[in-house]
C-alpha cells in the first residue's frame, strides 16, 4: 500500500497543520484515555503499523491466524445467534419467558440460574434463606429441570447454561431431560459455562477448590469427546472478570491464559488435543470503549490460533479456531436515567458484532435495579435485530479491518497480553497464580483507580456524574417475592418423599466413590440426575470427598 | 480523635465483591479502620466480627436481593448484643419498594448504583459515633 501518507510523515503534519490549529483552538484538557486507562493518539496513520505483515498478522477471514473473523463469509451466511440470558423465580415463570423469547424471534436459550443453585445449595438450606428464585430460576432436581423445558424441544434449540461449580450435575440433569424427550446426544448442541477459574480470580462462585474443581472440568471434556460431540464443553468467560473491573487487556489476557490451562490439564488428563480442543469456546464482555472492544476480540483470535497450532500442536483447524459469546457490560448500566442504558447497550453490541461474535446477549434497560421485565427484555432483542438488519454491517466481514487505529490496538493488545501470560507462567501457571491471589489483585487495583478516575470527573458517565437530574420517573420493574421460595421449598419435601430413596443413596455412594479414585464422575453423576437426586445432595457429596474452598479476603 | 471502626461484610451467597472491595479502600483512604470479612458471612458472623473489632459501623454490600432476610437480622442481633449504636449502612441494589421498610428498621445510610464514594466517606463520618464519646 504506497499512497500520499507515505511522503507525509505525522510529525511533518503536526508541526505545519496540527500546531497552528492548536494554537487557534486548543484540544479539551481531559485524558485521552480508553476506558480502560490506555492513552490515545490523536491520529493513527501507515506509520504506526511498521511492520505489521498482512498474511501474519491478519490474513483474510477464514484464514490463520483469523484475526479477521473465523468464518469466510462472516455474517452474510449465518448471524450471529441472539442469546437472550434469562431465568427468573419458579421454573413454570421462566420457561413460560423462554416461549416468549422464542416467539420474539430469539434463535437461542440461555440460562440463568439463582445463587443456590449456583452455589450446590437445596432451596431448604440455611444459607439459600432469601435467595431462592431471586438471580435466576431455582432448580432443586431433575423434576424442576423437567419443569423448564417444558413444551421445548432440545433436539430443536441450542441451550447456553450459565453454571460452573455444580455444571456437570445440572448438564446431567439436562442430558436426562433430552433422553426423556428422545433426543440424540450426538446430535444435541449447547455451552456449559464449566469454567471455575474465573470464578476463583472474580466471580467467586467456587465450592471445592481449584485442583480437584479442574478435575470435574477434564471429565466433562472427556466425556463429552465420546458421547455428547456437538456440546461445549466450557465457555472460558472474560465477562466476570471485566464486569469486576479488569481493563480490557486484563479481560483478555486472564481469560486466554485460563483457556490455555483448561487445554495443559486436559493433555495432562490423557486427551488428545483434537478431540476436546474444538469444543471449548470463549465469552467476552462487550463494554462502552468501541474500537478497544474490537481490538480485544480481533486480538483474542489471532492469540488462541497462535497457542494452539505452535503451543499445543493441535493439527485440526477446528481448535485454532476461537469461538466467542458476548454480552454486554452490564455494569456500565445505570440507575440513573435509565434509558440511557438502551443507547449504551446499542453501541456495545454493535462492537461485538464488529469483532466477528457468533452469539450475543444485549442486557435491558433496567438491570441497574432488577432482573428485566418482559418489556425491557424484548427491546434488548430488537436492538441486536435492527444491527443485524438496518445497519448494513452485516453486508460484509470486518469492515474494520485496516483501520491504522484499530490494527495498531489489536496488536498492542496482543502484546499486552503476552506479557502477562509470561508473568502467569512464572508463577507456574494460572492455578498456581489464583492461589498466590495475583489476577484477584490486578483487578481490585484497576476497579479502584477506575472508580478513583469518576470521582475525579476524569472519565464522564452520563446521568451519573454530569447530566444528572433531580428528578427521575422510576422505570417499571420486576419484583421477586417469596412465594417463589416457599413453593420450591414445599415441592422438594414432596420429590424427597416420592422418590425411590434408596436408589438416591446408592447413586450418591458411587458418586463419593467415584470422586476419591479416578473414574469419569460424569456416568454417576447421570445415575444421581435419573434418580431425582437434588443439586445439594450431589454437590454435598462432593464437599465430603474434597472440602470446600475458602478464599482469604484482602482488600 | 481514634479513627472511625468499620467492618465491611459481604452477606449472603453472593460473591460479586467489588462494590465492597471499591468501598473498604475508600474509606481507608478517608482514615477510617476497615475490617473486609470476605464472602458469604452469615448475619450471626458479622455481628461477632463488629463485637470483636468493637466497630463503629458496619456496612452491608447486597446485590442480590437478600436484603429483606439479611438486613432485620443484622439489626435483631445488634440489638441483642446491645449494640444498637452501631451505624449500619447497606450498599447494593434495593429495589425502591424495600427502602422505607430498612429506613423503618434503623438503616438510613442506603447506597444505590452510582453513589459516589464521597457520598458514603461523608454520612459515615457524619454519623458514625466516635470511641471519644464513649464511655
Amino acid at each position: 500500500m504506497k499512497s500520499t501518507t507515505a511522503e507525509m510523515p505525522k510529525a511533518r503534519w503536526e508541526r505545519e497543520v496540527l500546531e497552528p490549529a492548536l494554537k487557534q483552538a486548543p484540544e479539551r484538557e481531559i485524558p485521552f484515555t480508553t476506558i480502560s486507562g490506555r492513552p490515545i493518539e490523536r491520529l493513527y496513520t501507515e506509520e504506526d503499523l511498521a511492520g505489521l505483515e498482512y498474511a501474519h498478522d491478519l490474513n483474510h477471514p477464514g484464514e490463520y491466524p483469523y484475526t479477521r473473523g473465523i468464518h469466510p463469509a462472516g455474517y452474510r451466511g449465518r448471524l450471529w445467534t441472539m442469546r437472550q440470558f434469562a431465568g427468573f423465580g419458579t421454573p413454570e415463570e421462566t420457561n413460560e419467558r423462554y416461549k416468549q423469547l422464542l416467539a420474539a424471534g430469539g434463535t437461542g436459550l440461555s440460562v440463568a440460574f439463582d445463587l443456590p443453585t449456583l452455589m450446590g445449595r437445596d432451596p431448604d438450606h440455611d444459607l439459600s434463606l432469601g435467595e431462592v428464585g431471586k438471580c435466576g430460576v431455582s432448580i432443586a432436581s431433575l423434576a424442576d429441570m423437567e419443569r423448564l423445558f417444558d413444551g421445548i424441544s432440545l433436539a430443536d434449540i441450542t441451550t447456553s447454561m450459565t453454571i460452573n461449580s455444580p455444571a456437570s450435575m445440572i448438564f446431567a440433569m439436562y442430558l436426562v431431560v433430552a433422553e426423556k424427550q428422545g433426543a440424540d446426544w450426538q446430535r444435541l448442541s449447547g455451552t456449559i459455562q464449566n469454567d471455575i477459574l474465573k470464578e476463583f480470580i472474580a466471580q467467586k462462585e467456587y465450592i471445592y477448590p481449584p485442583r480437584p474443581s479442574m478435575r470435574l472440568i477434564t471429565d466433562v471434556f472427556a466425556f463429552c469427546a465420546k458421547e455428547v460431540p456437538r456440546w461445549n464443553t466450557i465457555s472460558v468467560s472474560g465477562y466476570h472478570i471485566r464486569e469486576a473491573g479488569a481493563t480490557a487487556l486484563q479481560e483478555l489476557a486472564f481469560t486466554l491464559r485460563d483457556g490455555l490451562e483448561y487445554i495443559q490439564y486436559g493433555i495432562d488428563a490423557g486427551l488428545d488435543v483434537d478431540a476436546f480442543a474444538p469444543r471449548i469456546s470463549f465469552f467476552f464482555n462487550a463494554h462502552s470503549d468501541f474500537f478497544e472492544e474490537i481490538a480485544k476480540y480481533r486480538a483474542a483470535r489471532k492469540l488462541w490460533a497462535e497457542a494452539m497450532r505452535d503451543h499445543f500442536g493441535a493439527r485440526d483447524a477446528r481448535s485454532w479456531k476461537l469461538r466467542f459469546h458476548t454480552q454486554t457490560a452490564g455494569v456500565s448500566l445505570t440507575a440513573q436515567q435509565p434509558y440511557n442504558n438502551v443507547v449504551r447497550t446499542a453501541l456495545q453490541a454493535l462492537a461485538a458484532v464488529l469483532g466477528g461474535t457468533q452469539s450475543l446477549h444485549t442486557n435491558s434497560l433496567d438491570e441497574a435495579l432488577a432482573l428485566p421485565t418482559a418489556e425491557a427484555a424484548t427491546l434488548a432483542l430488537r436492538t441486536q435485530q435492527i444491527i443485524a438488519h438496518e445497519s448494513g454491517v452485516t453486508n460484509l466481514v470486518d469492515p474494520l479491518g485496516g483501520s491504522y487505529f484499530l490494527e495498531r490496538l489489536t496488536l498492542d493488545m496482543e502484546q499486552g497480553a503476552k506479557d502477562y501470560f509470561a508473568t502467569i507462567d512464572r508463577m507456574g501457571g494460572m492455578v498456581e497464580a489464583v492461589d498466590q491471589g495475583y489476577p484477584q489483585r490486578e483487578i481490585a487495583e484497576s476497579s479502584y483507580r477506575f472508580q478513583q478516575a469518576v470521582e475525579a470527573r476524569d472519565k464522564i458517565v452520563v446521568g451519573v456524574n454530569d447530566y444528572v437530574v433531580d428528578a427521575e420517573s422510576p422505570v417499571p420493574t420486576l419484583y421477586i417475592d417469596e412465594t417463589t421460595a416457599e413453593r420450591q421449598i414445599a415441592r422438594l419435601g414432596e420429590l424427597k418423599r416420592a422418590r425411590d430413596n434408596g436408589r438416591v443413596t446408592r447413586a450418591l455412594d458411587a458418586l463419593r466413590r467415584a470422586a476419591a479414585g479416578t473414574d469419569n464422575t460424569m456416568p454417576l453423576l447421570l445415575e444421581c440426575a435419573r434418580a431425582y437426586a437434588t443439586v445439594g445432595e450431589m454437590c454435598d457429596a462432593l464437599r465430603d470427598v474434597w472440602g470446600e474452598y475458602e478464599e482469604v479476603p484482602s482488600i | 480523635m481514634d479513627k472511625i471502626r468499620v467492618v465491611i461484610a459481604k452477606p449472603g451467597l453472593d460473591g460479586h465483591d467489588r462494590g465492597a472491595k471499591v468501598i473498604a479502600r475508600a474509606l481507608r483512604d478517608a482514615g477510617m479502620e476497615v475490617i473486609y470479612t470476605g464472602l458469604r458471612q452469615t448475619p450471626e458472623q458479622i455481628v461477632a466480627a463488629a463485637l470483636q473489632e468493637d466497630a463503629d459501623v458496619i456496612g452491608l454490600s447486597i446485590l442480590s436481593g437478600a436484603h429483606n432476610h439479611i438486613c432485620p437480622r443484622v439489626m435483631e442481633l445488634l440489638k441483642e448484643q446491645r449494640l444498637d449504636d452501631v451505624l449500619v449502612v447497606v450498599g447494593g441494589i434495593i429495589p425502591d419498594v424495600d427502602i422505607p421498610k430498612l429506613q423503618a428498621m434503623g438503616i438510613t445510610g442506603i447506597f444505590l448504583p452510582g453513589s459516589p464514594m464521597q457520598e458514603i466517606v461523608d454520612f459515615i463520618t457524619g454519623h458514625a459515633r466516635r470511641h471519644a464519646e464513649r464511655v
